[in-house]
């Protein structure tokens, strides 16, 4: 029974690549070691979870198995005969992955979109406003002696994060792990992770930002201005965070939702970047955008190489045309703009708002996935395809933008998003010769 | 069995003592061969002026200049080169291309080949996110490529110099050279992206870097003899401590010094400084700032041990990116810039930030100015590289601009005599009227770089050479580039013809082919004692410091499409 | 009894271990709730496993009902999932993000009982 070591869970952010993989003849995992909950759900969770089989295509409103020669005919001539599509998603998929979708939007001037777009989106903005001021996982594990988690919640998102990267890690400059370490959560309602913390700050629900002008403005030596009360912390409490920050050598911002999704949206972000720029003046700071789906950042990589874009990207000119708030995927859908949607490695259906959804119940849905879920419920033509990074080996970007090779661990029926992509190019170039 | 015959072309080619000569080039199978049958496709060069394909011998245009990407989504719109930067719609043979400073990897290698260029190499990669350059390079169409691995601050590196193992960190070196596959060793501010690490930074040759007991001088002349004790290529490619301050020249001088001793295991230098103009700079703050590049080509002209490159400025918009992680924080809170920074765990520092260079700030002016005394004040082209270190200095889609700068006195004239009063006194450039031939730019842009960095079959037009070529669209006898300077800077901005490996990829500046690259990266091979032992230390590191396993850390086969192993024998 | 309350949505450990497993009931489990303050609950009357209906501008969905301390009064949380998606909101302000988190939301106590995933997505077809 092959025991594969150092192989690379494919899940979340933490792109962790320790894990240890037992194979048995039949082809089937039988053993997983030093996975979390999530990452077993992964493993072996794709013997246990509804699968999709076969291609299909709804035929007066059920979906219908169907040959791949067939599904791939129609799914091509919806995207030649649409005017706009959405191509979103290719997020829980490989790099090579997102080229040939790029690829596949570029040919058919469509828009193309990722996670990002409900997720870390807004982090992008804030980075274009204020730029990203980081630095890879293994400086926070060895010299972070002040961890802050703002407005995340790794306990349940990011179930590793804590030992292997952050609190609980031990590195080169902090042996003794948590002992040396001081963790502060910060978010509008006690959670798991904050239960773990050294301190604890609430926050009322969607002042971030005040809270962080009110911690630039005492770190940049202007505490006179800071009245008694902001965002629901004390004046008090604040001079102690801003000492607490400044007397750090070194601390790392974790960040999440909870300053992505919460009014004020990316202006949050560009308010912990120039937070961290100002903290710098003082002691060294970074920051890391906790990721949700364990490629959602490679999509980022790949399409900014690709089109100079990380998300929202429109190829109606065909060129590269960016403008998020316009061309996001959300966006688009509640402007009802789009006439035909593919959706890959992404779910839209559990994970877009009502409005968004309506549309893409309107207009035909092209999905590639694994397993059924709630876009399936929504969408026209299926394709199955293999779990990249456990049938299917590429690179993904972790949440610290550094690139790891998932591998193969068994063999597999299904093809590759890739491999759909890629056909989808070909059929569409036929049908638009033809 | 493609055979090609160019007729007529006046053929440049310092490395035969060639100087617009008249003659033919024959290409079969993609390399310069003696004759070709009656078979072959005629071309006609007309007498044009014809080089070997273009060499950019230091460019960040794969893995940190994504970062510049990302954060500068406003560079992609811009569009100051016409013909070279902006956004372009895809075509039956090109993908779509966006950018100026940053422009996406399908634009980086069209415009490359446009501009007569045919191999890159990519200035900086650490070990850590080597595979994200060789993702890069994947869709970079055209260019040949290598990169430089960085390790001047690395941990593995400085703990054997403390320790004084030389052998174990030479071992060290090959194998960070294979798992990034890098082509040679990178240095920048050696020791400071340590300092960064706590957001300090070293203040020169003999300031020893916090927690690890090296100096950067050590750093240098042991990286320096592991270099030269492996064979490779290459020379120790060197960003000098205290880039960016006024009277940084003297760190320049001493860095060089340092080399004097090293002897070269190749026919080539034993060091090579990089972006010199950014390290040229005299006075003591920035109100009697100036240039020092006359005392830096003074040491330059009577070294025999060094070559260096330029890191020309162009006016306007420009964004910098470094491992030099704490001179771009410096820069962004003095400019008010927005920065990026990326920290690589036991590796190094970088940072990201966008500018723009005035030629009315009287600091941008000398700065401009002193890239170009330092071209025409080192007699030997041989010692020049030429060099933008895009899109730090400016894009490299200026260079047929700044090749007007070299090669007319009237045209600098032009530039310079907008400049205030200020800015004139503290430059020598003025006084220099020297302009170069099309011979020594050739030499600069081409044939220098094949000597550098050891590749024999590059930068030269002679039996048995790539069919890497370019031809522009200008006749040698009859232009007088000093005076019909933008007819020159035209010539240079598309080629007639450019040819990879005898493949016909631009013709009257358009794209005709897209052919993928080759990656060449070094193979040094160490005894196997010596590779084991520093294999234990290794693993240590990556079972208690490193986030990622060591089985998953070298970049695997898969990412170089076209490689080129070159081997290379340790002398242990 | 109404409460008004802010509602927003997030992870949780078993929304992430059922990410693949959509149409199982262990997901229905753990994302067709609402999380609120036990002080919160008793003004509403209810206990734990009896329905809320949870009423934004943008739609209205059916949810069972949990306690949890760590919320402060007036904050909802349900997981993220087609059950949260049904009430928040698609604005984006023109940045691209639809408002996940923080949405006034007025909750009661309903005999309603929660729909199933499909026939939820189902309502959106039909639409």
């Amino acid at each position: 029974m092959p025991v594969i070591k150092n192989a690379v869970c494919s899940l979340c952010g933490c792109l962790c690549d320790d894990i240890t993989v037992t194979v048995d003849e039949e082809n089937k995992i039988t053993k997983i070691e030093n996975a979390c909950i999530l990452g077993h759900s992964k493993f072996q969770g794709m013997f246990e979870h509804e699968r999709i089989e076969t291609p299909m295509i709804r035929k007066a409103g059920k979906l219908v198995s169907v040959s791949y020669e067939e599904a791939l005919e129609t799914a091509a001539k919806i995207l030649v005969n649409s005017k706009r599509t959405l191509s979103y998603g290719w997020c829980s998929t490989s790099c090579e992955a997102i080229s040939k979708a790029i690829q596949l939007a570029e040919e058919t001037g469509s828009l193309i979109d990722s996670t990002a777009n409900v997720c870390h989106g807004p982090s992008a903005l804030a980075a274009q406003e204020k730029g990203s001021p980081g630095a890879t996982l293994g400086e926070i594990k060895n010299r972070a002696d002040l961890i802050i988690f703002w407005g995340c919640n790794p306990v349940h998102a990011h179930p590793r994060h804590l030992s292997r990267y952050s609190s609980f890690s031990k590195g080169f400059f902090v042996p003794r792990g948590r002992k040396e370490r001081k963790m502060l959560v910060i978010d509008v309602r006690k959670t798991d992770t904050a239960k773990l913390a050294d301190k604890y700050v609430e926050i009322e629900q969607g002042a971030d930002l005040l809270l962080i002008t009110a911690l630039r403005s005492i770190i940049n030596g202007h505490e006179e201005v800071i009245p008694e009360k902001v965002a629901g912390v004390s004046k008090e409490e604040l001079l102690e965070l801003a000492k607490l920050m400044k007397e750090a050598k070194f601390l790392c911002v974790f960040f999440g939702m909870g300053v992505t999704q919460s009014r004020s949206k990316y202006k949050n972000g560009d308010g912990v970047a120039s937070l961290i720029s100002d903290l710098n003046q003082h002691t060294k700071a970074v920051m890391i955008g906790m990721r949700g789906h364990y490629n959602v950042t490679g999509f980022g990589q790949v399409a900014t190489w690709e089109t100079g874009f990380p998300m929202a990207i429109d190829f109606a000119k065909g060129y590269p045309y960016y403008n998020p708030g316009e061309t996001g995927a959300n966006d688009v859908l509640v402007r009802e703009e789009v006439d035909a949607a593919i959706i890959a490695a992404a779910d839209p259906g559990a994970h877009f708002p009502q409005k968004a959804l309506r549309q893409l119940a309107k207009i035909p849905l092209i999905q590639i996935d694994p397993y059924a879920n709630p876009t399936t419920e929504l969408a026209d033509v299926v394709f199955p395809t293999a779990v990249v990074g456990i049938e299917a080996e590429g690179s993904a970007y972790r949440m610290d933008a550094i690139s790891i090779r998932m591998k193969k661990l068994i063999e597999t029926k299904f093809k590759t998003d890739e491999e759909i992509a890629k056909d989808l190019i070909e059929k569409v170039r036929e049908l638009k010769r033809g | 069995m493609s055979e090609i015959l160019i007729k007529n072309a006046s053929v440049c080619d310092p490395f035969q003592g060639i100087d617009c000569e008249k003659m033919d080039l024959c290409i079969r199978n993609g390399k310069i061969v003696e004759s070709v049958s009656s078979k072959a496709k005629v071309i006609d060069a007309k007498g044009r002026l014809t080089l070997a394909g273009g060499f950019d011998g230091h460019t960040h245009s794969a893995g940190k200049i994504n970062v510049g990407r990302f954060m500068n989504p406003n560079d992609a719109r811009r569009n100051p080169v016409p013909g070279l930067s902006g956004k372009v719609a895809r075509t039956e043979k090109t993908r779509a291309q966006v950018g100026y400073n940053t422009p996406n990897t399908y634009a980086i290698g069209y415009r490359y080949a446009k501009l007569g260029y045919t191999t890159i190499c990519e200035a900086a990669m650490p070990p850590l996110s080597a595979r994200h350059t060789h993702e890069e390079f994947k869709e970079i169409p055209i260019l040949d490529k290598m990169g430089l691995t960085l390790l001047g601050s690395n941990w593995q590196v400085m703990e054997y110099i403390r320790d004084k193992e030389p052998e174990k960190l030479a071992a060290y070196v090959a194998w960070a050279l294979k798992a990034s596959r890098g082509y040679g060793i990178k240095i920048v501010n050696p020791g400071g992206g340590e300092a960064w690490g706590w957001g300090r930074n070293v203040s020169g040759l003999y300031d020893p870097v916090p927690n690890f007991e090296v100096t950067p001088a050590e750093i240098l002349i042991e990286l320096g003899k592991a270099n030269e004790k492996l064979n490779l290529p290459h020379s120790v490619h060197v960003h000098c401590n205290n880039l960016g301050h006024p009277g940084n020249y003297e760190t320049t001088l001493e860095t060089m010094k340092l080399f004097e001793k090293i002897k070269p295991s190749q026919e080539r230098q034993s060091l090579h400084v990089t972006h010199v103009q950014f390290n040229a700079y005299a006075g003591t703050s920035w109100r009697d700032f100036e240039t020092g590049a006359p005392m830096v080509s003074d040491y330059i002209n009577q070294a025999k041990h060094l070559t260096f490159d330029m890191g020309q400025l162009i006016f306007g918009p420009a964004v910098t990116m470094t491992a030099d992680g704490p001179v771009e924080y410096a820069n962004s809170r003095m400019l008010h810039e927005k920065w990026s920074n990326q920290d690589v765990e036991l590796e190094d520092a970088s940072g990201v930030v966008p500018l723009s260079y005035s030629p009315k700030s009287f600091v941008n002016a000398v700065q401009w100015a002193i890239g170009l005394e330092l071209a025409l004040l080192v007699k030997d082209p041989w010692k020049v590289m030429f060099t933008t270190d895009s899109p730090n200095g400016g894009s490299f889609v200026n260079y047929p601009e700044v090749v007007t700068y070299l090669m007319s006195a009237k045209k600098r004239e032009e530039v310079y005599s907008g400049f205030s009063e200020l800015a004139l006194g503290k430059m020598v450039l003025p006084e220099i009227d020297r302009e170069l031939s099309f011979s020594e730019l050739a030499v600069m842009t081409r044939a220098i770089q094949s000597k550098m960095y050891g590749r024999p079959e590059k930068g030269k037009l002679t039996i048995g050479a790539d069919a890497d070529i370019a031809i522009y669209e200008l006749v040698p006898e009859k232009i007088d580039p000093s005076v019909e300077h933008e007819k020159v800077k035209q010539a240079f901005s598309a080629t007639a013809y450019t040819f990879k490996d005898g493949k016909l990829v631009v013709k009257e500046g358009n794209i005709e082919a897209s052919p993928m690259g080759k990656t060449y990266w070094v193979n040094a091979d160490v005894p196997e004692r010596v590779d084991s032992a520093m294999q234990k230390d290794l693993e240590l590191k990556f079972k208690k410091y490193y986030t990622v396993s060591k089985s998953n850390y070298m970049v695997e086969d898969e990412y170089l499409p076209n490689p080129v192993e070159i081997t290379t024998k340790g002398d242990f | 009894m109404t409460l008004n309350a802010n509602l927003i949505s997030g992870r949780t450990a078993q929304q992430g271990a059922n990410l693949e497993a959509k149409t199982s009931r262990a997901y229905f489990d753990a994302c067709a709730y609402c999380e609120l303050n036990s002080k919160d609950l008793e003004q509403l009357d209810v206990a734990e496993g009896d329905c809320l209906k949870v009423k934004t501008e943008f739609g209205e969905i059916v949810v069972f009902a949990k306690a949890n301390n760590g919320n402060p009064q007036g904050l909802a949380f349900i997981p993220m999932g087609p059950w949260a998606n049904a009430v928040l909101s698609p604005e984006t302000h023109g940045c691209g993000m639809p408002g996940l988190k923080g949405v006034p939301a007025k909750i009661k106590r309903t005999k309603e009982k929660p729909l199933d995933m499909k026939s939820l997505m189902r309502s959106y077809r039909e639409a």
